[in-house]
């Protein structure tokens, strides 16, 4: 694994066992709220969002739907603590890190790449109808992604054959869509825009006439939702983030996506993925954000998430990604570096 | 199709012949708004009836508050993107010494008639652009170099005013509350504040935008620069002082008279504008493609750092 993607998976893994004190929903929720609405009467959707949280897209075993008070007041001590070590000031006159690195793995990475002044995985479990959410799947009930079927396992598994004809750092084709600069962690862009447990987790939404903007900052990826009929794309066309067209719902905006990316997969999908999208002005901070996967190929059963998208009084940043992206070639030429010291070794009697 | 003809039954009810009060959407409405909208529809109806077939809107659709509404697919008409500057047609933008006359450096000429550049009338207003001596100099060297240093070559971010004249087109979304533009190239972006959010705090390649009306003019003061982004292929360039003063004036429903002026006492003697139009891409189902070639730079920046690198 790369030090971004070991540093995803650690961020993932020990997401439980993180939390933050204080909800903005919670407060938000006591107050009267009025949706505040369009010139044509839709709900007002405009401005930025966060959708960075600590609740995992799966339900870790052992867990109901809804974490206890006692649960996360624990896992919340665990979290600040994290925190905290992890916000301290560099040491400027500290040496540098043993040849290999320190032997952590931490979000830091074992250089000490980052430290939590970087980082904004969320600080907070996702709040929906006043539960403390232990996962964003909420159906299947069991809060997991449903079993493959037969023939998605096969489609991965010859995924996985053509993945192996490489070494993960041959070509910048073998690397990450992330580490290129394409697209942000994970399914941030989505759909279903999803936190990546790691930072920028920010959006942005701008409701025209008859098109509504999402744009997500990391790596400042605009998916353009037309509103109402019209054409979908022919089938072979498929662009980052897919064809989403939108209509109103009483209050709800719908969105539904096809034409996904080849590389855009979602846990196994197929060409044939379909997601489905609800986005609902819960109060004055929050938009509940639903969506629903539909895979018939992959997916025994469709599944469906939730999760708070809460208001952000930031800026959104420019994410000029590819145009500093010194790690990509970094990477590669640290490899080729080690390719020619293994060349150069004498071969073993 | 006529465009007339075809854009009738999708025609937004926002583009009825006067302005009006509130703006409408496309989108299914709930049923109790429906009834009053009822007048507006026939006598939009009734209007559009006695128009001969074909025959064009001609008022300026306006927001709900009445300012011009500018959302839609637009995109220049002009070869600017070589050279904004008045120029001829030419072989190639890399060239070499030839026998006879310059010939197309070896990297391009492969490319044949699809890598010659059009001629172009330029977009500068009064034909020139006052540089400064050095800054000059450096305009001619980057044009030697272009393979090189076009920041567009390396799928870079376009920067302001370059991203509106690229051969590209470009989206508008306008609200009350907000102003957008999504760009296709390079999927580049910019949020034009509404409200002043103070000095920028990075320099960034589009930078910062904050927009007003003057009348029926957006005014867009654009600042917090980095220098990494060129004016065009032809090498003309700015430093991190640059102030950008862009204005977008409808003049018709289609239409958008778009007017920059440049100010950079680093690189110019004197503030300068460019001036060109924008059209509305009308047709029904327009969309506004993607072109994120961050994947297409890859072999030119990474190509030589592959385990097997290609053959020449």
């Amino acid at each position: 694994m790369t030090r971004r993607t070991s540093r995803l998976a650690i961020a993932a893994a020990i997401t439980l066992s993180f939390t933050m004190p204080v909800l903005a929903q919670q407060r938000a929720a006591a107050k009267p709220f009025a949706t505040p609405r369009t010139p044509d009467g839709h709900p007002d959707l405009q401005g930025n969002w966060s959708n960075a949280t600590m609740t995992p897209l799966e339900r870790p075993a052992g867990l109901g739907r809804a974490l206890t008070l006692e649960q996360v007041a624990r896992l919340e001590k665990i979290r600040s603590d994290t925190i905290e070590k992890l916000s301290r000031s560099s040491d400027p006159d500290r040496p540098a890190p043993p040849k290999g690195g320190d032997g952590s793995t931490g979000a830091a990475g074992n250089v000490g790449g980052y430290n939590y002044f970087w980082i904004d995985a969320g600080n907070q479990f996702a709040t929906v109808n006043g539960e403390r959410r232990s996962s964003i799947i909420v159906d299947p009930p069991n809060g997991r992604v449903p079993p493959l079927t037969a023939e998605a396992r096969t489609r991965q598994g010859e995924r996985l054959r053509r993945a192996q004809a490489f070494r993960e750092y041959d070509n910048p084709e073998n690397r990450p869509l992330a580490e290129r600069c394409l697209m942000s962690f994970g399914s941030n862009a989505g759909p279903p825009m999803l936190p990546n447990y790691f930072y920028n987790n920010n959006y942005t939404i701008v409701q025209a006439k008859d098109h509504i903007l999402i744009m997500t900052e990391m790596v400042h990826d605009v998916r353009i939702i037309k509103m109402g009929k019209g054409e979908r794309l022919a089938k072979h066309v498929r662009p980052w983030m897919g064809d989403s067209f939108g209509r109103w719902e009483g209050d709800t905006l719908v969105v539904e996506t096809t034409n996904f990316h080849p590389l855009q997969t979602l846990r196994g999908s197929s060409d044939d993925l379909r997601v489905v999208e609800r986005f609902h002005r819960a109060d004055a901070n929050t938009i509940l954000y639903r969506f629903t996967v539909h895979d018939p190929t992959t997916f025994t059963q469709p599944w469906s998430g939730e999760l708070p998208f809460v208001k952000m009084d930031e800026l959104i940043y420019e994410y000029a990604c590819h145009e500093g992206n010194y790690a990509l070639s970094n990477i590669l030429s640290g490899e080729r570096a080690r390719d020619r010291e293994a060349a150069a070794r004498p071969p073993k009697p | 199709m006529e465009n007339g003809a075809s854009g009738l039954g999708s025609t937004p009810l926002s583009y009825s012949l006067e302005p009006h009060p509130r703006s409408r959407t496309e989108a299914p409405m709930p049923r109790r708004r429906l009834a009053a909208l009822v007048p507006t529809a026939v006598s939009l109806a009734l209007a559009l009836a006695a128009q001969p077939l074909g025959a064009q809107r001609t008022s300026i659709p306006r927001t709900a508050a009445g300012k011009p509404d500018m959302s839609g697919i637009w995109r220049a008409m002009t070869n600017a993107n070589y050279d904004i500057e008045p120029h001829n047609a030419k072989a190639a933008l890399a060239m070499r010494p030839g026998p006879v006359v310059p010939v197309p450096a070896k990297e391009v000429v492969a490319l044949g008639a699809v890598g010659a550049v059009p001629s172009g009338t330029g977009i500068v207003v009064g034909g020139e652009i006052p540089y400064l001596p050095e800054a000059l100099a450096k305009k001619k060297e980057n044009a030697e170099n272009w393979l090189a240093r076009d920041p567009e070559v390396k799928c870079y971010l376009p920067g302001v005013p370059r991203a509106t004249y690229m051969p590209f087109s470009f989206q508008i979304f306008q609200s009350e509350r907000k102003f957008f533009i999504a760009y296709e190239y390079a999927g580049a972006t910019r949020e034009v504040y509404l409200k002043d959010p103070g000095p920028p705090q990075v320099d960034s390649w589009m930078g910062q935008s904050v927009g007003r009306w003057e009348g029926n003019t957006f005014v867009v003061e654009v600042t917090g620069f980095n220098d990494g982004s060129w004016f065009d292929r032809a090498g003309n360039h700015h430093t991190e002082d640059l102030k950008v003063v862009e204005r977008y004036t409808m003049t018709g429903p289609d239409h958008i008279r778009y007017e920059a002026t440049m100010t950079d006492p680093r690189t110019f003697s004197r503030p300068w504008t460019i001036r060109l139009m924008l059209y509305r891409n009308v047709e029904p189902d327009a969309r506004l493609g993607q072109f994120k070639c961050v994947e297409f730079v890859e072999e030119l920046l990474y190509g030589h750092l592959r385990k097997t690198p290609l053959k020449p």
